[in-house]
């Protein structure tokens, strides 16, 4: 029984970092497309090399 | 660019998946020339991977480049900051999945200053931002509207930030009584199940319980402690009012039981109350944001520009809002026009079908009357505005339209209803516990107000607060892939009950948009001719004669006449394309269908007629309709023979023509008399009245604003099958509340029992709350599962099918 006095609080301190994360995740925005981000991951911009005779612009791609 | 053996291939655009035209300006494998153009941009900036990744959606209005003439004002909504960066924020229609996100997105980032592209794929918006020096916004977006999408800027901090604002706090208020519910149900469990508990041991799982479950449902039932409040200050009772109390009374009895160290506490009931309440709320108020976002777009995209002619002659763009009577403004072919007003100059046609179902454009000659809303065809004009805001044809249909929508404020949500009737029986089951058990079982009083919030828990709606919302997300979600927008809460409840179908003609049953008809009538020469015109106008009738004939190079030197036709000089004289009277043919005044005349020197005049046709699936639809008892009208503004001819294609027999807005109300009026439940499907201004005085009403995406305004439910596409799916899934969600309603009333006439003789203990509630919410969670979601229509399935066999272009498969 002893040993509840450690494992009690340290899964309630799990709980709420969980807690704490969504609610960060929730203010940072990152909620806001759910059907964007399910897709986004699919597109990775790397498999479309530029074709050969177009001169390479250096687009500000940030994501 | 055509290649006349290829053209007779046909197929479909490899840019907009449209079927390719026989002779189309746009090549062999292309639609029309707006839509290679876009491809040859695509393929320029490398990106033709495009063109593998996405799959067209059917629902989706389709991406060939408009050219109907929208013009919108961005520098008044993008916002510089002090860094020279400017903001725009954009609404984006066209969107057919997530390669297009992709595309637009990479497309942005290529153009010069620009710093920052990201459309939100779930509300369908684009933020914009560039370094102000570099770029310009015009030219930002014309890079876009090439490829075939919408863009229209909007306003975000005019857009419902209050209402995003409140989902998300309901949001962070579910998560935290999720958490507290989690939480205390462990301490919980471990008190259930450890029999042999020291009582020391299981009185600190209690204070653990109280400490995470007080400040949880503090923070947590916020929303129904005000909306109780807000309920009992108005003299009423709502379903928060028991709701409230339950929590309330439950947590701090459960306080004083723990400190008087007693075995039973209800902290767990309290915190999943609010978690499952919360649930609900949630889900109900993301299905009405959903919709209210789609509405939101759908009107931004059609808020125009308009060019006004100032006094010292130059021009300038503002909002239509900001023209006044006396101003001058210019209108060009393909422009709706903003105000009413009279023509000062030029002279054009004006499609007049969204004010009174007309389906055959009339003259606009200097000094007529032109009203805002229609749409302007052939030529430029200048209008002097005569009437603004108030006084216009369109501010007579608005005060109409709102006496017909009083009526229907009236109706009571299905939840609502059952709410009162629950709330005061609830009420008077636990008080009457109460005093049962003290004054006449002789209990003590804390003992008798225990089994009373045991009654108080056990009857709170868990199960009914989430037997409607989870039944309409669920419906929302599978209406809204198929291009079916619900606009108000109760539409649904609403379309279940409809038993009149009545349709407005023009832009409605018919397409909109004439068909030629008269080709067996006509020598292949004429045709050919005729269409070696018609190829060079956007007249909506030269259009219907290009897109049927194939392969038919323009005529060299051909010269447009504003309000009159086509002219070419040829070696034996002039050949006139156009209208009855400027053709040479006596004009009596009176057409029975659109039609063009071909005239050359010495021989006769030759007749082109134009119908508009109704759509494909009309009359499956209609015969559907009546399958399922329901009786279909057809009320009509346009004219009598028109009329008869569109009703006889679709099937219906009970038709009238020639019917005012005022009349429309009245015959809806009057079958409402009769006890009838109308559903009213009709696009046009002067239908707007109609919709909002029906039981429940449908528009079209392409129907005037007003009308989208008045309408409960809009549908998108080229087919009137969204009427029966609504339909159909109305019904079915009608039948999964009903049975969710049935459900918990079970559940609560075998538990209520229980609970006033005092056998509930905490675990008997816990299981009994999660399990019927469960249920009731469960039985909704089999609507999303549910199999489609099967018209819908015979009309289109072959939906969602990636289009791939066989051509550029490479890799």
């Amino acid at each position: 029984m002893e040993s509840l006095i450690y494992l009690i609080p340290i899964a309630l301190v799990l709980g709420l970092l969980a807690l704490f994360a969504f609610l960060w995740a929730l203010k940072s925005g990152q909620y806001e497309d759910m059907e964007g981000a399910a897709n986004r991951i699919l597109f990775d911009d790397d498999d479309t090399p530029p074709k050969k005779d177009e001169p390479k612009k250096e687009a500000k791609d940030q994501d | 660019m055509t290649d006349p053996q290829s053209a007779e291939r046909g197929g479909s655009c490899l840019h907009c998946g449209e079927p390719v035209p026989q002779g189309s300006s746009g090549g062999a494998q292309f639609c029309c020339s707006g839509c290679h153009a876009a491809f040859e941009m695509i393929q320029g900036m490398g990106l033709e991977s495009y063109y593998q990744r996405r799959c067209l959606d059917p629902d989706q209005p389709t991406m060939r480049p408009d050219d109907e003439d929208t013009r919108f004002d961005f520098q008044a909504f993008a916002d510089t900051d002090e860094l020279g960066v400017t903001t725009l924020h954009l609404m984006v229609e066209g969107l057919q999945c997530a390669a297009c996100v992709w595309l637009i997105e990479t497309v942005m980032r290529k153009q010069p200053g620009v710093q920052h592209a990201r459309i939100n794929m779930t509300t369908r918006r684009l933020v914009l931002k560039w370094t102000a020096d570099e770029a310009d916004a015009e030219q930002l977006i014309s890079s876009v509207t090439h490829l075939g999408y919408r863009l229209a800027p909007y306003d975000p901090s005019l857009i419902s930030a209050e209402n995003q604002q409140r989902e998300k706090q309901l949001l962070r208020a579910m998560v935290v009584a999720g958490f507290a519910a989690g939480n205390v149900m462990m301490f919980s469990v471990s008190v259930w199940a450890g029999k042999d508990m020291g009582e020391f041991t299981r009185n600190s799982m209690h204070w653990l319980s109280a400490l995470i479950a007080l400040p949880a449902i503090a923070y947590a039932a916020r929303p129904f402690f005000h909306s109780a409040i807000t309920a009992l200050k108005a003299g009423r009772t709502n379903m928060d009012v028991p709701i409230s109390l339950a929590v309330i009374l439950a947590s701090t009895m459960s306080l004083v039981e723990t400190v008087r160290m007693s075995e039973h506490v209800y902290f767990d009931s309290a915190v999943s109350l609010v978690f499952f309440l919360l649930i609900g709320r949630y889900l109900d108020s993301r299905a009405r944001g959903r919709a209210r976002a789609a509405g939101e777009n759908l009107m931004g995209l059609k808020a125009r520009a308009v060019t006004i002619v100032l006094d010292d002659g130059s021009r300038e763009v503002a909002p239509p809002e900001r023209l006044k009577p006396a101003m001058k403004f210019l209108v060009s072919a393909g422009e709706r026009i903003a105000a009413d007003g009279i023509v000062l100059s030029g002279e054009s046609d004006i499609d007049t079908s969204l004010i009174n179902g007309e389906s055959v454009p009339v003259q606009a000659r200097t000094g007529e009357k032109v009203f805002a809303g229609t749409l302007n065809l052939s030529g430029p004009i200048k209008v002097e505005v005569t009437q603004t805001g108030e006084d216009t044809l369109l501010s007579e249909i608005v005060r109409l339209m709102e006496a017909a929508e009083d009526a229907r404020a009236k109706y009571v949500a299905l939840a609502d209803r059952v709410a009162r009737l629950y709330a005061p029986v609830v009420h008077t089951l636990a008080a009457s516990a109460f005093l049962g058990w003290w004054l006449i079982g002789g209990l003590g009083w804390q003992d008798s107000l225990m089994i009373a919030i045991a009654v108080l828990i056990i009857t709170c709606p868990c199960a009914l607060g989430l037997a409607v919302p989870a039944v309409q997300v669920v419906a929302g979600g599978r209406l809204l892939q198929r291009g079916i927008l619900l606009k108000t809460g109760t539409a649904l409840e609403r379309l279940a009950s409809v038993d009149v179908a009545v349709f407005d003609k023009t832009g409605t049953l018919t397409r909109g948009t004439p068909q030629w008809v008269n080709r067996d009538a006509l020598s292949e020469d004429d045709i050919h001719l005729a269409t070696s015109l018609a190829i060079v106008s956007k007249h909506p009738l030269s259009r219907a004669l290009s897109r049927e004939i194939a392969g038919v190079p323009a005529a060299e030197g051909v010269e447009e006449v504003p309000g009159s036709g086509l002219k070419l000089m040829t070696a034996d004289g002039e050949v006139r394309l156009g209208r009855r009277g400027w053709c040479g043919v006596d004009d009596d005044g009176e057409q029975a269908e659109a039609e063009l005349w071909l005239a050359r020197p010495d021989v006769a005049p030759v007749r082109f007629a134009f119908s508009d046709q109704v759509r494909v699936d009309a009359a499956e639809t209609v015969a559907a309709l009546k399958a399922q008892g329901i009786h279909v009208m057809l009320l009509s503004g346009d004219r009598s023979a028109a009329v008869e001819a569109a009703a006889k294609e679709a099937g219906i027999e009970d038709w009238h023509a020639a019917l005012k807005p005022a009349d429309k109300v009245d015959r809806l009026h009057k079958l409402a008399a009769q006890g009838k439940n109308v559903m009213m499907i009709g696009d046009g201004l002067n239908d707007a009245p109609a919709l909002a005085a029906a039981h429940v009403s449908l528009s079209p995406s392409s129907a005037a604003d007003v009308s989208q305004t008045a309408a409960d439910v809009i549908f998108q596409g080229d087919k009137l099958a969204p009427v029966l799916e609504a339909l159909h899934v109305a019904k079915y969600a009608d039948k999964l509340i009903k049975q969710n309603f049935a459900l918990s009333f079970a559940y609560n006439a075998a538990t209520i029992p229980m609970a006033l003789a005092g056998f509930v203990t905490p675990l008997i509630a816990a299981i009994a709350m999660s399990t019927s919410s469960l249920v009731v969670i469960s039985n909704s979601l089999r609507l999303g599962l549910g199999k489609g229509f099967t018209l819908k399935r015979q009309i289109e066999p072959q939906s969602n099918k990636p289009v791939q272009p066989a051509a550029h498969k490479e890799t």
